[in-house]
């Protein structure tokens, strides 16, 4: 049988499905003990309505592997953040045409408040198709609540960026 | 996991019917620990919640209304994603007070069963949809204050409280930011834009000192308010905007009451016919 945690591995992300959760860093813990397998994710944003579906297919997935007793938990703290993205992770989401996140921006860590950023910040993100640096951002917000739109000012084709949080 | 079509993967994921409206069976809270640690008011927390979901809920809803309606449609977008987002951090913060103050209701029961007095959200997240340039000021008004007081709700005593301002401080960064650049784009834009923004932010203003009002429940919880940094905040955007703070008294309050105690202006209960009417017509419709 194959263990529980290589089976909840498999399971991809529904809006992103060339990755998988573990690949997103959703995924955190598996843990089985006589036959009870607990299956903890973190949600990305908190309005993500993947977050039902990444449940059920957990569920599934286990359920078509022989695990009977699953228990999908979720987990608040800490709050996810795009830099556990893996590298395998980011290479799936370059191959499909959406740049991967640089480092995700300080937020009020470790305490106190946050700064105003009335400029947009210079963001060195390659285009994904053609892999030029000149790359302009079209929207801070995209057709995903994880999601930017950038445009590439070589090739002129407007491209998806897992934007950093 | 693989379907042939969206029909399938919806009878499939689960035996149980779907609700027609709302959230269904899942539980965004499901495995996290929710006792209330000792010392804490767990009726004053679940108010406190309470209030934080409504102020999110409701102008998540005002935020949808845009969607059909932005001038541009990236714009659209990114309000309905904000939208989206304020809904995620209410359905949090609903379920949050359903376990606090072991009623055990729904986020369900919280958004679509209550009627307008029961409601806790300050009367800025109600305002009338109005135009872009009030949209923006409300928006600017509205994270900016949000974000402060998240900032320090990450240090509640409440953990679960604490990890869902964590998580709302990435997002409402991005909400802030956003706000922040169209008030400057128009602010110190045309003619004509300037006069419009400015006039947004005319009719926002009233509705400031509400969110800085202490009310009985933050005391009880000790929770701060942030108003240095939202003062510090405005001043350096309306400055860059070209913009000044408007000379317009505050709304007055009811008997001494404001949104906080239930009290709302005329624009919510139109609200709240238009977000409940599928719930009120088909209680507990499955589909």
């Amino acid at each position: 049988m194959v263990s529980a945690l290589a089976v909840a591995e498999t399971v991809t992300d529904p809006e992103l499905p060339m990755i998988t959760l573990a690949d997103l860093g959703v995924l955190r813990e598996v843990s089985e003990k006589d036959g009870h397998v607990v299956v903890s994710i973190t949600p990305t944003y908190t309005g993500c309505p993947a977050m039902d579906t990444m449940r059920d297919d957990l569920l599934h997935a286990l359920s078509r592997a022989g695990y009977g007793d699953v228990e999908v938990r979720m987990v608040l703290s800490p709050a996810w953040s795009t830099d556990w993205i893996t590298e395998a992770g980011r290479q799936k989401l370059s191959d499909a045409g959406i740049a991967p996140p640089g480092a995700a921006p300080p937020g009020a860590a470790p305490r106190g408040p946050v700064r105003l950023t009335l400029t947009p910040p210079v963001r060195q993100v390659r285009c994904p198709r053609c892999g030029s640096a000149d790359t302009e951002s079209l929207s801070d917000f995209g057709p995903t609540a994880c999601k930017a739109l950038r445009r590439c000012r070589a090739c002129q084709e407007p491209f998806e960026h897992v934007k950093e949080i | 996991m693989a379907f042939d079509n969206a029909f399938e993967a919806l009878t499939d994921a689960s035996d149980d019917s779907r609700w027609a409206f709302g959230t269904g069976f899942e539980d965004p809270l499901s495995g996290v620990d929710t006792s209330v640690p000792s010392g804490v008011d767990g009726s004053a927390l679940a108010a406190y919640c309470l209030m934080l979901g409504d102020d999110a809920l409701i102008f998540s809803h005002r935020l949808q209304q845009w969607c059909t309606n932005a001038p541009e449609l990236e714009d659209e977008v990114a309000i309905a994603n904000i939208g989206l987002d304020l809904l995620g951090q209410a359905r949090l913060l609903f379920a949050r007070a359903g376990k606090a103050d072991g009623s055990g209701r729904s986020e369900d029961d919280f958004a679509f069963l209550r009627v307008e007095h029961e409601f806790r959200n300050v009367r800025l997240a109600e305002l009338e949809r109005g135009d872009f340039g009030q949209l923006i000021a409300v928006l600017l008004v509205f994270s900016t204050w949000r974000l402060a007081l998240f900032s320090r709700l990450v240090d509640s005593e409440d953990a679960v409280l604490a990890a869902i301002a964590a998580k709302g401080i990435k997002e409402l960064t991005y909400h802030r930011d956003y706000a922040a650049r169209w008030a400057v784009r128009l602010g110190d834009g045309t003619e004509y834009s300037h006069e419009r923004m400015q006039a947004g932010l005319g009719s926002a203003w009233p509705y400031v000192e509400e969110l800085f009002a202490q009310h009985d429940v933050e005391r009880r919880l000790g929770v701060p308010v942030p108003r240095e940094e939202f003062d510090e905040v405005l001043s350096q955007v309306l400055e860059a905007a070209t913009l000044t703070t408007p000379e317009v008294p505050p709304r007055a309050a009811v008997a001494g009451r404001t949104g906080r105690d239930g009290v709302h202006t005329e624009a919510m209960g139109f609200l709240l016919a238009e977000l409940q009417s599928v719930a009120r017509a088909y209680p507990g419709a499955t589909w």
